[in-house]
């Protein structure tokens, strides 16, 4: 029998490169690669902690399904204007929870940096937890959920790379 | 201050070019004294400033932190049920005293030195107020009476609350004149609201080039790749660019068409149009007729500091805070209905992707905001040109090829601003 203990830092380790690996498609603008971090039926929202900790459901990006979040890809590549800009998300305080039905519980924060092609500074553009619930494809894991719980309400002008 | 143009220092630095409404100066947008003046005279000045949904206070204590202009205001259900607003700074010192976004109180009290206010806003209590042991303490002629925060007059709607400044504003309905009130109950039609939260972004433009956006069919028709491809508001469709009487408030309309009935013609000027385009999800765009009205799509600009959002389901409040010449905060409340099923909660919430600050459409807009802003910093001392549709010198257009509705607001602003 294993070390219960050597299968958690397993699975911890496989969700801090899961992590770094979505944050790295999100900050190479690979958004199609993105997409497929998620299940068939996921569910992602960006969502402010003061909706959220109300029991308010509105997101900044509300996808229920891949498709939804494939749509919200397709868009910001093809057919969405705003100004060049580069990103880098950060992600730590990792907390991870398996459940007795194979899916995984997991928590992070995050911060996203936001650089303007124009603008010497790279602000702040989130700080926030990742609420998550992973499942198994195959060996793989993948998010069925990801909500995006951010804390600075006020939005600098535009968000227009997910999180 | 005198910013007349007529002052010699203000010679030829606040003269507005020409004769007629087709050309604005950038000063309109970028000077300090220009803002301080639209500070005083339309937000502080005869306007109705929106500042909740009755649905936020629905219990007496209830209060939110809201503004009317850039200025802090508290909204509070008293003990008699009715709504009251008055300003977040205590008469003593000074403090915003009302720290919370929202919450339910039976008092508040200044954290600073523990001045209380009732739910009215009136001063009820200072501490040490005949000092101790006979010394100290207030003046004797000090009266509480005297001490409260400014109250401004109050006045709700279908569950819309608006606050003025002005203690003798005309009724609501003379305000906003027969048609955009049509408009407003068209959308807010009686049934009861149901919050269903808040988008809050800054953004570094004037605010009253978020009115113009929204006074400007002609952007909506180029900008907005989801709008043209998926019809919603596309140049040939059926639509209109309201204005009232006095050219401040407007309606923007569109019907949903076919969009296989769009002209080569009318395509060919659309880059944005995107032949063929197909979502993997086709339910965000659906279209759910349920308000009495002929329009799929309504923009209702309300002068000062209110965007009233019907963009097919998907519905919202934006309210408007200056804070300076150069940027803005804008605070959305998205709502719902009261006997919405679960399902038409969620298809208003998928549709919602289209607005807020990262929505398909509502990003596009801020970027767009931004580069004006961004232009006239840079490149400074120019103006405008808002041309379109030399027919209508202002006001009410039929076609959205038109900058009728944005010549209009600009009439009615250098009225009240004497510029």
């Amino acid at each position: 029998m294993t070390d219960p203990r050597l299968e958690a830092l397993l699975l911890r380790a496989e969700i801090e490169a899961f992590n770094a690996d979505y944050c790295a498609r999100l900050d190479r603008q690979d958004l199609n690669a993105w997409v497929q971090c998620f299940t068939e039926d996921a569910f992602y929202v960006v969502i402010s902690r003061e909706n959220f900790e109300r029991g308010q459901p509105v997101g900044l990006i509300y996808c229920e399904g891949r498709p939804m979040i494939q749509d919200r890809a397709f868009a910001l590549l093809n057919t969405a204007m705003f100004g060049p800009r580069y990103l880098r998300h950060m992600v730590s305080n990792l907390s991870v929870a398996a459940q007795p039905d194979g899916s995984v519980q997991a928590r992070a924060n995050f911060v996203v940096f936001e650089v303007l092609t124009d603008r010497p500074d790279a602000r702040l553009l989130q700080v926030g937890e990742y609420r998550d619930v992973f499942v198994r494809d195959g060996e793989a894991l993948k998010l069925r959920e990801r909500r995006c719980v951010y804390d600075n309400l006020l939005i600098p002008t535009a968000l227009c790379i997910p999180v | 201050m005198d910013i007349s143009p007529e002052h010699p220092r203000n010679a030829g630095r606040l003269l507005w070019p020409g004769d007629d409404l087709t050309r604005i100066p950038d000063w309109v947008y970028t000077d300090q004294e220009v803002y301080e003046r639209e500070v005083e005279r339309i937000f502080h000045g005869r306007t109705w400033n929106y500042v909740a949904l009755e649905a936020e206070l629905p219990n007496a204590g209830d209060f939110i932190r809201s503004n009317v202009g850039p200025t802090p205001v508290v909204v509070s259900r008293a003990k008699d049920g009715a709504v009251h607003v008055f300003e977040n700074r205590c008469t003593h010192r000074a403090a915003e005293f009302c720290r919370e976004l929202t919450g339910n109180v039976k008092e508040f009290v200044c954290p600073y030195h523990q001045w209380t206010y009732d739910l009215k806003g009136r001063l009820q209590g200072v501490p040490f107020r005949r000092g101790v042991a006979g010394a100290g303490g207030m003046p004797k002629e000090f009266t509480t009476a005297d001490h409260s925060p400014r109250q401004l007059a109050v006045t709700t709607h279908r569950g819309v609350v608006f606050a003025s400044y002005a203690p003798d504003m005309e009724p609501l309905a003379d305000y906003l004149g027969p048609e955009v009130m049509r408009e407003f109950e068209a959308t807010f039609d009686g049934r009861a609201l149901v919050i269903l939260g808040h988008y809050r972004h800054s953004l570094p433009g004037n605010w009253k080039l978020y009115h113009e956006n929204l006074k400007d069919p002609y952007h909506a028709t180029l900008l907005h790749t989801f709008l043209v491809t998926f019809g919603l508001l596309v140049a040939g469709n059926k639509s209109l660019m309201l204005a009232d009487a006095s050219g401040r408030h407007g309606v923007m309309c569109s019907a949903k068409s076919d969009v296989s009935k769009v002209t080569a013609e009318a395509k060919g000027e659309m880059r944005a149009f995107k032949e063929g385009m197909k979502l993997a999800d086709a339910r965000m765009m659906a279209f759910i007729d349920e308000f009495d009205s002929p329009w799929s799509v309504t923009m209702a600009t309300i002068w000062p500091n209110l965007i009233v959002q019907r963009e097919m389901n998907t519905l919202g409040i934006r309210q408007l805070v200056p804070t300076g010449p150069n940027e803005f905060i804008m605070k959305w409340t998205m709502f719902g209905f009261e006997g919405d099923s679960e399902e038409m909660t969620r298809h208003r919430l998928r549709q919602g992707n289209l607005m807020g600050p990262a929505g398909f459409l509502g990003l596009e807009d801020n970027e767009a905001i931004k580069f004006v802003q961004d232009g006239m910093l840079r490149v400074p001392g120019g103006e405008h040109l808002v041309a379109l549709d030399p027919a209508t010198p202002f006001g009410t257009s039929e076609t959205l090829i038109s900058e009728s509705a944005i010549r209009g607001m600009y009439r009615h602003w250098r009225e009240v601003m004497g510029l």
